[in-house]
């Protein structure tokens, strides 16, 4: 709240110097971006790197104009897939979590589960979902993406439910408040940022494991699929084009779940 | 069962509503032990008697591990006494939290980071469903009696540690107790701000009326705010003397108090009985038990 006052009510002179180090700061990684592609280009070009070995930015970026239809309508394949499964994962996710947070007998049941989970690598499961629910449908994919998204959401929810401090829970016994309002007015506060740091977790995860697993077959439909078929033509530059759209998708997912965490921790200063 | 013969009979049975006269507090035989690591259990407190009249301050010292924020717990209805019996009010220490008997502040604020210093004086208040309007003029009220009219809208990280202090009280004032139990409230604050704190809940307290617990580590302190203090010794936890300092009522008391020679006096007969013997302490006003 200060901190959105302060710069308001400082000198004009101030206020400017402050704004252009703020746009310093958002400008230079932009700087140090367009740099990087620059000198690859250099490279490309005057070392005469062949195209299978390392594509020009510049025949990626033709790929990518000439392709734009078709990467748009696989990032929105491979998008929905990630973002099915990450509602799923993270809704069961976080109900188990209040469950063991509150039944301790859940709590020793769950804990090797998701110890495991943690483990396997959920993508290698892939190839079984697609015999399970056919090869033709999303449904394997969305499921491999909710189990990958499932143990961080878990773990940080729990970790959340259980940071109330001793002298909160004194305080809402003492005001004799019932168990539901201690929950509203302590534990759901306080576990907040945790699910939301895990869900930002989760986001990426969704998408890289969206992705990957259209690597294990499948109907031909996602940005991943459309990568091993670019590759094995020997269109490398276009292979790059859709890496390209599975990292703007990725983007968009840690974007959107970062101003979900900002809007709901607002108010919430943490030393 | 027997309730249409016993109603009027029955002497420990007095309904709760003609209690106005009941002492605040009062501590029959209390002891408290810990089950520890190992079948060594640890005696917290043993026979402690205490009465704490209506509109009194009492404080309790004495050296760490007396048990005196035990005790305070135990009044509170926060833990339960292994042996003995707790009043407030004339009823049961459990039933008294149920009714929202006390209010209470600990050594840590302990306020709700997420929410404005308004809210977090709100907090009892919407628990026990008042209304906004209502809400809201109590806790201009609060925040006018600890000077932080200012500062309502702000969030706790943002106030210095007397002011989060300042706010706890508040906030256990709010829904105007008779009792406020105190758990080293001042205990984390620099000496300074401690002096103003201590002068400021004296005056609260006259304007309030309500009858304090206060558990301290500091003689200054305990004799400086209280009517009486109980001093404790440690393992296991009891009483070891009251002393009687009621230095005036606390409507004027003032700062200069902490020069007079009658506070020194208290200030003496305070720590020679933490020191050991309570007894053969000239002072007057020491009860030993």
């Amino acid at each position: 709240m200060s901190a959105a006052a302060a710069p308001a009510a400082a000198p004009a002179p101030a206020r400017a110097r402050r704004t252009a180090a703020a746009w310093g700061h958002r400008a230079a990684p932009v700087l140090l971006l367009a740099a990087l592609v620059a000198a690859w280009q250099a490279a490309v070009t005057l070392g005469d790197v062949p195209a299978f070995l390392l594509p020009s930015p510049a025949a990626i970026a033709g790929e990518f104009a000439e392709f734009l239809p078709t990467i748009a309508s696989a990032a929105l394949v491979t998008g929905t897939n990630a973002l099915v499964g990450l509602v799923i994962g993270a809704v069961v996710a976080i109900a188990a979590a209040v469950l063991a947070s509150s039944v301790r007998a859940v709590d020793l049941l769950l804990d090797p589960v998701v110890a495991g989970l943690a483990v396997v690598p959920v993508v290698a499961l892939a190839p079984v979902l697609y015999t399970m629910y056919g090869a033709s449908v999303e449904t394997g994919r969305q499921i491999v993406v909710a189990v990958a998204v499932g143990v961080p959401v878990f773990v940080n929810t729990l970790r959340g439910l259980r940071q109330v401090r001793p002298v909160h829970r004194d305080l809402m016994r003492a005001y004799a408040a019932t168990p539901r309002q201690a929950v509203r007015a302590v534990t759901i506060p306080t576990a907040l940022p945790f699910v939301f740091t895990g869900l930002r977790l989760a986001s990426s995860l969704a998408v890289i494991s969206a992705i990957v697993a259209e690597y294990f077959g499948g109907p031909r439909s996602g940005i991943g699929s459309f990568i091993t078929t670019a590759a094995a033509g020997s269109n490398y530059a276009r292979a790059w084009a859709y890496v390209l759209g599975g990292v703007l998708v990725g983007l968009l997912f840690y974007g959107a779940t970062s101003a979900v965490e900002r809007w709901g921790t607002r108010g919430v200063r943490r030393a | 069962m027997t309730a249409p013969t016993a109603a009027g009979a029955a002497p420990g049975a007095a309904p709760a509503a003609t209690t106005t006269t009941a002492a605040a507090v009062q501590v029959a035989g209390v002891g408290r032990v810990f089950p520890g690591e190992g079948g060594r259990s640890v005696t917290a407190l043993e026979h402690v008697d205490l009465t704490v009249g209506a509109g009194e301050f009492v404080s309790l010292i004495g050296p760490s591990g007396c048990g005196k924020s035990t005790l305070l717990r135990l009044v509170a209805d926060l833990d339960s006494p292994t042996s003995g019996s707790i009043a407030v009010f004339g009823r049961p220490a459990r039933e008294a939290r149920l009714g929202h008997d006390y209010g209470i502040a600990f050594q840590q604020a302990g306020l709700l980071p997420w929410r404005t210093v308004r809210a977090n004086i709100e907090l009892p208040l919407s628990l026990h469903g008042v209304g906004r309007a209502a809400r809201r003029e109590r806790a201009d009220e609060m925040l006018a009696l600890v000077g932080l009219a200012d500062f309502a809208d702000h969030f706790p990280d943002q106030l210095s540690g007397g002011m989060q202090q300042r706010v706890a009280i508040a906030r256990a004032l709010a829904e105007r107790p008779s009792l406020l139990l105190m758990d080293e409230p001042f205990g984390a604050l620099d000496e300074m701000t401690r002096e103003r704190l201590q002068s400021e809940l004296v005056r609260i307290c006259a304007e309030t009326r309500a009858a304090v617990v206060f558990v301290t580590h500091s003689i200054p302190e305990a004799v400086f705010l209280s009517d009486r203090v109980v001093v404790m010794s440690a393992r296991p936890g009891r009483i070891a003397g009251i002393v009687d300092v009621r230095l005036g009522r606390s409507g004027e008391r003032g700062d200069d108090l902490r020069e007079d020679a009658a506070y020194f006096e208290a200030v003496t007969a305070v720590r020679e009985a933490l020191h050991g013997g309570a007894e053969g302490v000239p002072s007057r006003g020491v009860e030993t038990r």
